[in-house]
């Protein structure tokens, strides 16, 4: 059975691991995590990703950034991408999805809904 | 004479075969009728044999379709009790995923208000709690010093949280202080309440001592009322938060004077 690579850019450490909790449901999951865009991009090009679930606010580098630098790259271009927003910025989710992002998570978010999503994603 | 008998015996003769003939007509006209007879019996039989024989086929169709229909039938109560166990077990899962939600919840709460020392790692902690697990958009996290006075924890660079004095009225966050109970507004409470009213109070407790409170003011647009792991999470945030506090703000004060890595190693 093959391995899933799954990169959690997160800044806020409750966050990210409840993300990676709920994540780890999923078999012959590999998960990397970073805590801001410059991080996970360092870790997207140094190794391939089956998926990326990122917050958008975010120091150093936000989602957005990432998300628009992720689909403007031959490399890992086709990577699905899920963005972490908070109800409210609707005009950010609607820019993180203009930008390529292909599935967006609100806050509080819900470990199901994390691991629905992540699944649809990966195609399991 | 010879003449007269001669005739007499061939009209005799012809009388007998007149007689013979005329029996063998009889006989012959018997068996015509017998054989009509036979003919229209078996036609008879026939069409008897013709009716009977769908009756037959029908019973054993009907017997079959009743078969059928009884099998049909199981089948259906099969496929009903299918079904709902098959809502049962939706239904079970449902719950064990809310459970797992809260387990989650839980444990990433306690998890991260033990993780560091740090008096404004430890607020900043509370502060993503709130926001991102409970969907909390404002709130206040109000220490009460020896005199009953609030303070209001502020994070700055240098490690040690600003202490702003702040005065508060507010009935139910004095309420909460005196008697260590939680408030958490209703689904219909919160429709009534103003944006600047408090929705939910959460006093922080050590030892029984109520040292500060949580005051929730606003929730996230998304949020309509508070859940059952909210609730879940005021209750560890509580005790756990207020625990977490304390052991930093004792460690800070210690550890001017031990070492409390040394002091830890140098027990075992």
């Amino acid at each position: 059975m093959s391995e899933y690579r799954v990169l959690v850019v997160e800044d806020s450490p409750t966050m990210r691991q409840l993300i990676v909790f709920a994540l780890k449901r999923i078999r012959n999951l590999h998960i990397e995590e970073a805590g801001d865009g410059v991080g996970g991009l360092k870790k997207l090009s140094a190794q391939k990703f089956d998926l990326v679930v990122t917050d958008i606010n975010m120091p150093i580098m936000d989602g957005l950034k990432l998300v628009s630098l992720i689909r403007n790259d031959p490399q890992y271009k086709d990577v699905p991408v899920v963005v972490i927003t908070t109800e409210g910025a609707t005009e950010d989710r609607d820019r993180a999805l203009a930008l390529g992002a292909n599935e967006y998570i609100t806050k509080p978010i819900q470990t199901a809904r994390i691991l629905e999503v992540a699944k649809q994603m990966l195609g399991i | 004479m010879t003449d007269n008998n001669d005739s007499g015996g061939i009209h005799s003769r012809a009388e007998e075969f007149l007689q013979v003939f005329k029996k063998g007509a009889e006989f012959t006209q018997g068996l015509l009728k017998e054989n009509e007879r036979l003919r229209f019996r078996v036609l008879e039989l026939e069409q008897q044999t013709r009716d009977e024989l769908p009756a037959v086929e029908l019973q054993l169709l009907r017997d079959r379709l009743a078969r059928v229909e009884s099998e049909k039938q199981e089948i259906l109560n099969r496929i009903g009790s299918v079904e709902q166990e098959n809502l049962d077990f939706s239904n079970r899962y449902a719950e064990i995923e809310a459970e797992n939600n809260l387990l989650a919840n839980l444990y990433i709460t306690t998890y991260q208000l033990h993780s560091t020392f740090e008096v404004n790692e430890i607020i900043r902690i509370i502060e993503e709690i709130l926001l991102n697990l409970v969907g909390a958009e404002q709130f206040s996290l109000l220490l009460s010093d020896e005199n009953g006075q609030f303070l209001q924890p502020r994070i700055n660079e240098s490690g040690d949280p600003q202490m702003t004095e702040v005065e508060v009225s507010d009935v139910r966050i004095m309420t909460a202080l005196n008697e260590g109970q939680n408030w958490i507004a209703s689904p219909g409470e919160l429709k009534s309440l103003s944006p600047t009213e408090v929705k939910a109070v959460i006093p922080l407790m050590v030892d029984g001592e109520v040292i500060g409170v949580l005051a929730i003011y606003q929730l996230l647009a998304q949020k309509g009322s508070f859940s059952e792991i909210d609730e879940e999470i005021f209750n560890l945030l509580g005790g756990h938060a207020a625990m977490a506090i304390c052991t930093a703000v004792l460690r800070r004060e210690s550890v001017g004077n031990i070492n409390f890595r040394q002091g830890f190693l140098s027990r075992s």
